[in-house]
């Protein structure tokens, strides 16, 4: 999602890098770039000024000025600001000692509430092992009732409605003393799609949050959101003090600045993200990791959690064997192939690897569909083949380009990429971070 | 004076399908005065909720601050940095050759470069085919569904069109009753199929209906989908053949819902789905928000299409013919 701001950034800053001496000049050239990179990044403006402003005053300080690295010192300011201005390490919701827990959640139209509700819940469910009930307070949106309990039903979770005949502060509260009764332990009220700037239903949410008294409340932002995310957040916050934000539609492309600014302006963490259509698609957001993706310095952990979900343990501890013993093959790259297609889109995964940068991404072919032809590739060669790639001479690969319907170039292709990518594990397993160049490959 | 339905349809000559509803004609140029104050009123609270930054006049000298002034007010609606400067520089440079002497002409040379931007050729939406094929196509929460109703109603109270309504949405839970429900509330007829099931054949359904009984308008709702989901997209483009398949020259409209809120990655969503379904034109959504819809200009400038239709609230009635000027004005003023 941040992939462009990343670009950016690491073509700014590549020019100092590469230089060990840092000009007032330089300072000047890379700070336009960023505020550039970060304006088209949906940051904005006002945060960008301040940022820029900020980091220029940093990089030409004493310290960079002075120091034995200065280029090295602003690449790390940067990131600092970065991680700054993306909140820290990140936050968790706040669970009562008394049930239920009231979460709230609120947004504009189309933010992806409704869906975000049903996502919560299940997480909260499948994660923190927790009785959830939805509550229906959408009374304006036609069908919005029906869809929270399809997915709702969809998510474990209990869905309380009372058509759209009632006032949905009334509805609200009722659905709280449904929830006390039955013993729930956690209640998530879902509201309708609301303008900030409609005083009327902007007054009705406050009226909601004070009959309900959420231990949580959460504002829904889509990912793509320009420069009126400030004035959103901003009023909401207002009215109903939020605690925390669901970013939503995050697997896009869009360059997600407006998460950026809202934490900047009203002081408030994302807390979770949600990345998909289907309601496992939902997870706790971690800032400090997402300002290091923005700077293209990966994001290891995430990577290696989703992993942890998929894998057996067994085979990855024989993986790891392998790694070590430097026989990982073909085989296991086809085994690996198959693991890592469950894990999620290909390209988002790659994107946590550190180093790993868009640019190269876009020269490099992770179209699902070819997943599916290196499989075949693999699948043509005899298991001695697989296990020593060495011996692929030239009729092998004709063999191998006929039987798996491609060509000499894919088969030449994916040899290569498996060479590297074994060197890449060499080094991954050793400790040593594999530069851009070895994590790519054959370009 | 602010675009009528009347000139953003086109009809068969002599057609009277004007005269429609009587309540809800009104004389043109009346009708004209009365679309600006009806976007003024639903942005009245956008302009009463902005601070002191959106003024209504934005230069005061010919000097360097105007032009930031400027900058940055585009910048806010969302005009993107790349169209921003072009468009500023284009200015300056008018400004320095002496063709623009004090500060009143500036702004309006402004709105016209603004309005100009926001134009680029095909303005307006055939309806001379029988029947006429619009598809609606868009990210998810654009409101595309809101849309499709309220365009639905004004065809048939503003022209005297009957329409199908389509309910190609066949993944989105409850999508499919929140499309019937419009289809109520228009009066318009209604075609559906089981939850899953293939939305081509929705398409492709409804069009046959559309023939049998003799209905003008069919639209046909599309799940919400990000551009950046390849076979999502496939499936569009097949929808979209489908479409063609069962009526040659069909869809004759493609919309792309777009959320005023929406950043530069508007211009990601244009351009892929207009690869996938060569868009035709734009429903901006959402207007009656702080959001003022910048990046529409964006795209109109670097993909050529323009936006058709302006969606400013959430009731029936609430969508309007896209007018340039009108746009540009509410781009400036706030």
């Amino acid at each position: 999602m941040f992939d462009v701001l990343s670009e950016r950034l690491q073509s700014a800053l590549g020019d100092v890098r590469s230089r060990g001496h840092l000009t007032e000049d330089d300072v000047a050239k890379a700070m336009r770039q960023i505020r550039l990179a970060l304006l088209e990044a949906d940051v904005n403006f006002q945060v960008v000024k301040r940022f820029t402003a900020q980091v220029k005053e940093r990089a030409l300080g004493h310290e960079v000025l002075e120091s034995l690295n200065p280029a090295q010192q602003v690449v790390k300011i940067v990131s600092d600001e970065l991680t700054e201005l993306m909140g820290g390490a990140g936050r968790d919701l706040v669970f009562s000692p008394t049930p239920p827990t009231v979460i709230l959640m609120a947004g504009l139209q189309g933010s992806g509430k409704t869906t975000a509700c049903a996502k919560l819940a299940r997480h909260l469910r499948t994660e923190h092992d927790k009785d959830v009930a939805l509550a229906a307070c959408d009374v304006y949106r036609p069908a919005a009732v029906d869809q929270l309990v399809r997915v709702g039903e969809e998510a474990g979770a209990t869905v309380y409605e009372q058509g759209t005949g009632r006032d949905p502060v009334d509805i609200a509260e009722w659905a709280l003393g449904r929830a006390k009764s039955e013993g729930r332990d956690v209640l998530i009220v879902d509201t309708s799609g609301r303008l900030h700037v409609d005083k009327e239903l902007m007054e009705e949410l406050a009226r909601i949050k004070k009959r309900t008294k959420p231990h949580d409340v959460l504002l829904v932002v889509d990912a793509m959101t320009g420069q009126d995310a400030v004035n959103v957040a901003e009023r909401f916050a207002e009215t109903a003090a939020f605690d925390g934000v669901v970013l939503t539609k995050v697997d896009g492309d869009a360059r997600g600045g407006a998460a950026l600014s809202v934490k900047a302006v009203t002081g408030k963490p994302i807390l979770y993200g949600s990345t998909g259509e289907k309601l496992d698609a939902f997870e706790r957001f971690h800032p400090d990791r997402m300002a290091q993706r923005i700077l293209g310095m990966g994001d290891v952990m995430t990577l290696v959690e989703r992993a942890e979900q998929q894998m057996d343990d067994q085979r990855a501890r024989e993986l790891e064997q392998k790694i070590r013993n430097e026989q990982f093959t073909l085989d296991d790259f086809l085994d690996q192939m198959h693991q890592v297609r469950r894990m999620g889109p290909l390209s988002g995964l790659l994107k946590m690897i550190p180093g790993f940068n868009s640019a190269q991404l876009s020269g490099m072919n992770v179209d699902e569909r070819e997943l599916d032809r290196l499989g075949a590739i693999i699948t043509s060669m005899t298991p001695e083949e697989r296990a020593n790639p060495a011996i692929l001479n030239g009729s092998r690969r004709r063999r191998i380009a006929r039987g798996s319907g491609t060509s000499v170039q894919a088969v030449n292709q994916l040899v290569k990429q498996f060479t590297q990518m074994q060197k890449v594990i060499r080094q991954l397993s050793s400790g040593r971070m594999p530069s851009l160049q070895q994590l790519v490959g054959g370009r | 004076m602010a675009r009528t339905w009347r000139e953003l349809f086109i009809v068969d000559d002599g057609d009277p399908g004007g005269d429609g509803a009587a309540s809800a004609s009104k004389p043109e140029g009346e009708r004209g005065g009365g679309f600006f104050r009806r976007l003024r009123e639903n942005m009245r609270k956008s302009r009463e909720a902005l601070g002191a930054e959106l003024e209504a006049s934005v230069f005061q000298r010919l000097d360097e601050a105007p032009f930031e002034r400027l900058e940055e007010t585009l910048i806010y609606a969302d005009v993107g940095a790349q169209t921003t400067a072009s468009i500023v520089e284009r200015l300056e440079r008018e400004a320095g050759a002496g063709e623009l002497p004090g500060g009143a002409d500036l702004t309006r040379r402004l709105r016209e470069l603004l309005a100009e931007a926001a134009h680029a050729g095909d303005d307006r939406i055939d309806l001379r085919h029988h029947p006429t094929v619009i598809l609606c196509v868009g990210v998810n929460g654009t409101g595309k569904t809101t849309t499709i109703g309220k365009l639905a109603w004004h065809l048939s109270h503003e022209l005297g069109r009957s329409v199908i309504l389509a309910a190609g949405d066949t993944f989105r839970a409850a999508a499919v009753e929140q499309l019937g429900m419009w289809a109520e509330r228009s009066g318009a007829d209604f075609v559906r199929a089981a939850q899953g099931s293939d939305p081509g054949a929705v398409a492709y359904d409804a069009i046959a209906a559309a023939e049998a009984r003799g209905r003008d308008v069919v639209i046909v709702d599309t799940a919400g989908r990000l551009h950046t989901q390849s076979h999502l997209m496939d499936e569009l483009a097949k929808v979209r053949r489908v479409i063609e398949k069962r009526l040659p020259g069909a869809p004759h409209e493609t919309l792309l819902n777009l959320d005023a809120t929406t950043g530069q990655n508007g211009l990601r969503q244009a351009l892929l789905f207009r690869e996938a379904v060569a868009v035709s034109g734009i429903a901006l959504t959402k207007l009656d928000g702080t959001a003022k819809g910048g990046i529409a200009l964006a795209i109109t400038q670097e993909l050529g299409v323009q936006v058709k239709l302006i969606g400013i609230g959430e009731a029936i009635e609430d969508l309007r013919p896209f007018d340039p000027d009108d746009f540009a004005r509410a781009l400036l003023e706030g």
